[in-house]
């Protein structure tokens, strides 16, 4: 198989895929006809499946569609690491500040079957194809939808929650108080979901053969040499630090941060039930961290860098070869050089690093108690000052990456600190 | 009618069972009572606690996965020889020649499944505020198991000794020699010296601790093979153990107060 052409297997499997959503379409539709009596939704979800059932039957016949050059040119365009991050972030603010749209199933349901036209779309692409067909990132397909659906079900069920609790009625969870026998209500929970679970891995391990490369060679150096896709988000916080902070600091402080989650937090509110209002501050930040954060970024990691870790657009041949200028200035640059006008040839480093020092150590002891004093003040008040120490310590660790993402888009600043001479760069 | 009878009302059957089947009230909670496995569980639950819509069952599904995790990695131990000689070939010969060839292929998804799951279900422990008192120790516990699992899906991934896997645990490992203090590369570890003598260099410090080696070689694949085995798998069992229990003891599933 070669660019620009349609293996029959992929086609029939392409046809396959369009015919099982246009059946979820066509489920949808049959719900809203039978279910709710509504005819609009239902004609409109039937049509939905009539255009993805269309799909099929082209792929099916081997029609061989593929993705126009120009929309697969402009997609690659706009795509960029600043691009895809910002995109990010923007869609999750959207969709947690106006949730009661969002989490809407007809809306809900419209960007899934958006996001399913456009992967299957994305499959007659040969790069996409070669990097999604990978057996190793299999899972990644399967966290994004999982991630997807999941963000959208405590959402609906916080939505509604939280316009419940505005009546001064308790969340739903509290409406089915009565105690049930765990055999037979939990066990056989239980027992169909190991069954179906069982059904499922059994499936995949058929469907699909574990990798198996050539055998490891110390003198071969793949590349792109990725990490496990679970540590691609880690991977990527390379471009922007260090070793000492992507790969240890970073994540001891994550780690320690999700133990210390309980025990800063002290909203009693939203114990046990689902709800965002009660506690918009810790949803956002956590969703934020997880989604965005994580989640996001081992996507990004796993279908959009590739040789020598360069930015790839989703159909932008991974070409070993791409050269992308690196002119990154560190930060004492910025200030002796640009600023002053002075060589710092000869400069000691603890002069010649004095601003960065002085940036980092105002950003992590100054800014917890201004923090105090203005914006957060109910917060320190409440929580005493550990728990507040601790909790904007952590905050700013966090934020570390992102701010760090902004200096380097913006102006291409390189390290913050700057001292080879005993590994210590920020 | 009568054979399920007799066989009911053996006396092997009554040896192990102890009662009635659950069919009334009483033998279900019986069954609950008596039964080593099903003693995880209390005798009666919320009907909101256990809602699917609520649990996402993940919790359930990620324990559920470690245990196949345990029984096809007990099975792949039959198969493999953690050396440069016998690694990649023992995993070749399972994908060619061995009966039951999908061994591998369950042991891998099911670890990939794991780490998906497992993050699902801390997803929904945060998003239902099920973390908050009494059960933040708990979350602690939960967190571990989390850092523990990745651990063991990392672990795992050398033991192929093919390219996907010798690289993927170089770029991982090579963290470690960025430690403070404690890599050769980390940030303070030039101070560690006595009389101009490092005391951190490149055969001594984190990384080498990691691989046993100054590269990912056959002292490494040993560590991992050990670690991935029996190390981790033993952590994590005692640790779902104290999971568990302290998921009873501080009121079983969250809900509603």
């Amino acid at each position: 198989m070669h660019e620009g052409h349609l293996s029959d297997s992929m086609q029939t499997g392409l046809g396959v895929y369009y015919f099982l959503v246009a059946l979820m379409n066509l489920g949808f539709a049959a719900y809203f006809h039978y279910h709710k009596n509504d005819r609009n939704q239902a004609l409109i979800w039937s049509a939905v499946a009539a255009l993805f059932a269309g799909h099929g039957l082209a792929y099916l016949a081997h029609r061989g569609w593929i993705l126009p050059e120009g929309f697969k040119n402009s997609v690659n365009y706009v795509m960029g690491p600043t691009t895809y991050f910002v995109a990010a972030v923007a869609g999750l603010a959207a969709f947690l500040y106006w949730r009661r749209f969002f989490t809407e199933p007809v809306v809900a349901w419209t960007i899934l079957q958006v996001g399913l036209l456009f992967s299957g779309w994305a499959m007659t692409d040969y790069t996409f194809q070669q990097i999604i067909t990978k057996p190793d990132n299999v899972p990644i397909v399967m966290l994004i939808f999982s991630v997807g659906f999941f963000t959208w079900l405590p959402m609906r069920q916080a939505v509604i929650n939280d316009d419940r609790l505005a009546r001064g009625e308790p969340p739903m969870e509290k409406l089915e108080e009565e105690k049930v026998l765990v055999w037979p209500d939990l066990v056989y929970t239980e027992l169909i979901c190991m069954v179906i679970c069982t059904v499922g891995l059994v499936i995949w391990a058929v469907a699909l053969k574990a990798p198996l490369e050539q055998p490891a060679s110390s003198s071969r150096i793949p590349n792109p040499s990725k990490a496990p896709w679970y540590f691609l988000g880690l991977q990527e916080m390379l471009v922007y630090f260090d070793p000492w902070m992507a790969g240890v600091v970073l994540p001891t402080f994550i780690i320690i941060g999700l133990i210390a989650i309980p025990y800063i937090d002290f909203n009693q509110k939203g114990n046990g039930y689902f709800t965002f209002t009660q506690r918009s501050f810790s949803v956002s930040t956590f969703l934020f961290g997880f989604v965005v954060l994580w989640v996001v970024l081992i996507v990004l990691g796993t279908f959009l860098r590739g040789p020598n870790w360069n930015f790839f657009g989703p159909f932008e041949p991974w070409d070993p070869h791409k050269s992308v200028p690196l002119n990154n200035v560190n930060l004492s640059d910025y200030f002796w050089l640009m600023g002053f006008g002075q060589a710092m040839e000869g400069m000691g480093w603890f002069w010649r690093e004095l601003p960065g020092i002085v940036l980092i150590l105002v950003y992590l002891l100054a800014l917890p108690p201004l923090l105090a004093k203005t914006f957060m003040r109910s917060y320190f008040i409440k929580m005493g000052f550990i728990r507040f120490f601790i909790l904007v310590t952590l905050i700013q660790f966090m934020m570390l990456l992102p701010i760090k993402m902004v200096l380097r888009w913006t102006i291409n600043l390189k390290y913050i600190v700057f001292i080879p001479e005993a590994f210590f760069n920020i | 009618m009568a054979l399920g009878d007799s066989i009911r009302n053996s006396q092997v059957w009554k040896s192990i069972f102890r009662h009635p089947a659950p069919r009334d009230r009483r033998n279900r909670i019986v069954v609950m009572l008596t039964n080593v496995f099903l003693h995880l569980h209390p005798v009666s639950v919320r009907k909101s606690g256990i809602a699917l819509s609520y649990t996402w069952c993940m919790g359930g599904i990620t324990f559920f996965l470690f245990l196949v995790e345990t029984v096809t990695g007990v099975l792949l131990m039959f198969y493999y020889r953690p050396t440069l000689e016998h690694a990649y070939n023992d995993i070749l010969s399972l994908r060619d020649v061995a009966t039951l060839g999908i061994l591998r292929e369950l042991h891998r998804w099911g670890a990939h499944a794991m780490v998906i799951s497992i993050w699902l279900h801390m997803y929904r422990v945060f998003l239902t505020g099920s973390y908050k008192p009494p059960r933040e120790f708990n979350w602690g516990v939960g967190v571990i198991l989390l850092v523990l699992t990745l651990l063991l899906s990392f672990t795992g991934y050398l033991l192929p000794w093919d390219q996907l896997a010798i690289w993927a645990i170089t770029v991982g490992s090579n963290m470690a020699r960025a430690t403070p203090i404690l890599g050769h590369e980390g940030p303070g570890a030039k101070f560690l010296q006595i009389g101009g003598v490092e005391l951190i260099h490149s055969g001594s410090d984190a990384r080498f601790l990691l691989l046993g080696g100054r590269f990912v070689g056959e002292t490494a694949l040993l560590r991992f093979y050990v670690l991935h085995c029996v190390a981790i798998p033993l952590a994590v069992g005692l640790l779902i153990a104290v999971h568990f229990w302290r998921v009873r003891k501080d009121g079983g599933i969250s809900g509603a107060l």
